[in-house]
C-alpha cells in the first residue's frame, strides 16, 4: 500500500475509535456516578424493606416489586398480542393497501412519545374502563407502549426465516399452521424474544406512562390484586429527585442503581436466551 | 404401463405472464421421467404444477387438469396439504430445517401423527437407509443437519420426503450442487427408488437424464416440444429443436 493511503486508512481508523470513545464515556460516566454515590445505600434493609418517614429513611422494596409487578404484566400483554400480530401480518395477510397502512400506523406509533401513552392509558384503561389507577391499568398502558416495538421486531424475525423452509414444509405435507408452529417460529424466536426483551426493559424505566394510570408516590404496602396501585422504581426516582424534600442523596442514587440492574438484568437474559437458542440449533 | 399422473391442457400464470402453455405429459407409474430444456421454459413451474407447491407464490393461476390416478388435483375438493404427502417434493436446493438430522427425518412423520418413538426411530433408519446416508450419519443423528456436507443434505432432503412415504417424487435439479460422487451416489438411489415411486426428474445435465430416466420431455419457452422414450428421444428425436438442444447446438 502507498504510504499515503495508508496513512488516510490509520486516520480514518484513529477518528472511528475516537468517536466510539466519545460514546462510550458519558455511559461509563453516568454507571460510575451512580455506582459511585449509590453503592452507600444498598443494604439489606433498603432492598427489603418499605420506606418510612416518608420515603426519608426504610427501604424500596414495594416499588421494587411494583416495576416487576408491571413488568411482569407488560410482557404478558405485549408479547403474546405483538407476536400475534407479526405472524399475522408476515405470513397470513397479503400484501395490500390495508396492511401497508397497518404497518405504516404502527412504525408511527413507535415515535409518539411515552407521555401521549401515559394520557391514552388514563383515558382508556383508568377512566373508561374503570381499571382505576392500577397495577392492571399500568400494564395495559406500557404494554401498548411497548407493543410497536415487538410487531416491528417479531416481523423483521420473521421475514429472516428464508422462504426455503416454508416451502420444504409445505411441500411435505404440513399445513400452514404447522409450518409456522414448527419450523418458522423457532427459528424466528432467540430475534423475537431478544426484541421483545429489549423493548419492555425500556419500558420497564418508562415514568410519564405509569405517573397517570398506576403509580403512587408513597404506598408502603405490598399490592394485593392487579386493582391495586403501586410504587414503581421510576416513578420513585421522578418523586424524590423533584416533589419529595429531604431524601437522602444517597437513597435516590440507590433506588437509580437498582433500577438500572434490574434494566441491564434483562437485556442480560435477552443476550443468554439468544446465544442459548442459536448454539442449541447450530450443534 | 400406466400412468401415475397425467396433464392435461396444463397452463400456468404468473399475474399476466404465461409461464406454461397447454401442456399435456403422461408420467408413468414406477419410472423415471426426465425433463429438459433450457433455463426459463418451464420445467420447475411445471414441478410445482404437479404437487400444487405453486400456489405458495402469490399471483399464479393454473389452467388445465394435472390427474393423480385418475382424479384431477386441481379439484376444490382435493385438498393441496393431502395431495402434497401423497406427491412429494425435492428442491433445487438442498434446504435441511436448522435442526438435528434425525428430527429433518422425523418431522414428515411427525406433522402426519407418528408419536411413538420407536416407530419414528424406524422410520428414520429406513429412509436414511434408502437415501444412501445412513453409513454417514448414524453417529450423529441427533447433530445439527446444517453441519452435513451439500451432498448429504441432499440426500438428507431426500430421506426426509422419503420418510412421508410418498407415491410421487418430484426432484427439481438435485444434483446441480454435488460433485461427481455424490452425483453418481444419487443417481443410484434413484435407480433403486424407482422399483417404489414414481420419479419426476428435471436437469440440465443430458448424460444424466440419459442414464436414470426412462422417458424424457423437452420443454421451450413455456411449451411441450417432444416428449417420448428416453431413448427415441436421446437417438431418434422426432423434431429439429430437440435435436439441436440435446446436441448442444442451443440452449
Ligand atoms: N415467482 C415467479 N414470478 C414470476 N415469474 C416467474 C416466477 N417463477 C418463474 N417465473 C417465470 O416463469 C418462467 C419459467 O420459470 P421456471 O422457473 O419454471 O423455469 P425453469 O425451466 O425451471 O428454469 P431453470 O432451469 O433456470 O431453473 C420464467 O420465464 C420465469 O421468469
Ligand atoms: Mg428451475
Amino acid at each position: 500500500m502507498p504510504a499515503a493511503k495508508r496513512l488516510k486508512e490509520q486516520l480514518g481508523f484513529s477518528a472511528l475509535a475516537v468517536l466510539t470513545c466519545l460514546a462510550i464515556v458519558p455511559v461509563l460516566a453516568i454507571v460510575g456516578m451512580l455506582a459511585w454515590k449509590g453503592w452507600p445505600a444498598l443494604t439489606w434493609e433498603f432492598l427489603t424493606q418499605p420506606p418510612r418517614k416518608f420515603l426519608t429513611q426504610g427501604g424500596i422494596f414495594p416499588a421494587i416489586v411494583g416495576t416487576l409487578g408491571l413488568t411482569t404484566g407488560t410482557i404478558l400483554i405485549a408479547l403474546p398480542l405483538g407476536i400475534g400480530t407479526a405472524i399475522y401480518l408476515v405470513e397470513y395477510a397479503g400484501k395490500n393497501i390495508f396492511t401497508r397502512v397497518i404497518r405504516l400506523a404502527i412504525i408511527n406509533l413507535a415515535g409518539v412519545p411515552s407521555v401521549v401513552y401515559g394520557l391514552f392509558g388514563l383515558g382508556l384503561f383508568v377512566l373508561t374502563l374503570k381499571l382505576g389507577r392500577s397495577l392492571a391499568a399500568g400494564a395495559l398502558t406500557l404494554g401498548f407502549l411497548t407493543l410497536p416495538i415487538i410487531i416491528s421486531t417479531a416481523e423483521e424475525a420473521l421475514l429472516a426465516v428464508p422462504d426455503d423452509y416454508r416451502h420444504a414444509s409445505l411441500a411435505l405435507g404440513a399445513t400452514k399452521w404447522q409450518t409456522i408452529r414448527r419450523i418458522v417460529l423457532p427459528a424466528a424466536l432467540p430475534s423475537m424474544i431478544t426484541g421483545a426483551i429489549l423493548g419492555i426493559s425500556r419500558a420497564a424505566g418508562e415514568t410519564a406512562p405509569i405517573m397517570f394510570t398506576a403509580a403512587a408516590i408513597y404506598i408502603p404496602s405490598l399490592p394485593s390484586s392487579v386493582r391495586d396501585q403501586v410504587m414503581a422504581l421510576p416513578y420513585h426516582l421522578y418523586a424524590v429527585a423533584t416533589e419529595v424534600p429531604n431524601v437522602p442523596d444517597h437513597m435516590a442514587f440507590g433506588a437509580a442503581l437498582v433500577l438500572l440492574a434490574i434494566v441491564s438484568g434483562m437485556n442480560l437474559i435477552a443476550v443468554a436466551i439468544r446465544t442459548r437458542m442459536r448454539l442449541k440449533r447450530m450443534r | 404401463m400406466e400412468n401415475k399422473m397425467e396433464t392435461r391442457k396444463l397452463s400456468v400464470y404468473y399475474k399476466n405472464f404465461q409461464a406454461l402453455y397447454s401442456v399435456d405429459l403422461p408420467i408413468q407409474k414406477n419410472a423415471v421421467t426426465a425433463l429438459i430444456g433450457p433455463s426459463g421454459c418451464g420445467k420447475s413451474t411445471f414441478l410445482r404444477a404437479l404437487n400444487r407447491m405453486n400456489e405458495v407464490i402469490e399471483g399464479t393461476r393454473v389452467e388445465g387438469e394435472v390427474l393423480l390416478d385418475g382424479k384431477n388435483i386441481y379439484d376444490p375438493r382435493v385438498d393441496p396439504v393431502a395431495l402434497r404427502k401423497k406427491v412429494g417434493m425435492v428442491f433445487q436446493k438442498p434446504n435441511p430445517f436448522p435442526m438435528s438430522i434425525f428430527d429433518n427425518v422425523a418431522y414428515g412423520p411427525r406433522i402426519h401423527g407418528i408419536k411413538k418413538k420407536t416407530d419414528l426411530e424406524q422410520i428414520v433408519h429406513k429412509s436414511l437407509a434408502a437415501a444412501a446416508l445412513w453409513d454417514e450419519v448414524k453417529d450423529r443423528l441427533y447433530k445439527s443437519a446444517l453441519g452435513l456436507s451439500g451432498g448429504q443434505q441432499q440426500r438428507l432432503v431426500i430421506a426426509r420426503v422419503l420418510a412421508v412415504e410418498p407415491e410421487v417424487i418430484l426432484m427439481d435439479e438435485p444434483a446441480s450442487a454435488l460433485d461427481p460422487i455424490s452425483t453418481a451416489k444419487l443417481e443410484d438411489l434413484i435407480h433403486q427408488l424407482k422399483q417404489n415411486y414414481t420419479i419426476v426428474i428435471v436437469t440440465h445435465n443430458m448424460q444424466q437424464a440419459a442414464r436414470v430416466s426412462d422417458y424424457t420431455g423437452f420443454f421451450l419457452n413455456g411449451e411441450l416440444i417432444e416428449y417420448n422414450t428416453t431413448t427415441a428421444i436421446f437417438t431418434a428425436p422426432r423434431e429439429k429443436r430437440t435435436e439441436d438442444y440435446i446436441t448442444g447446438r442451443f440452449g
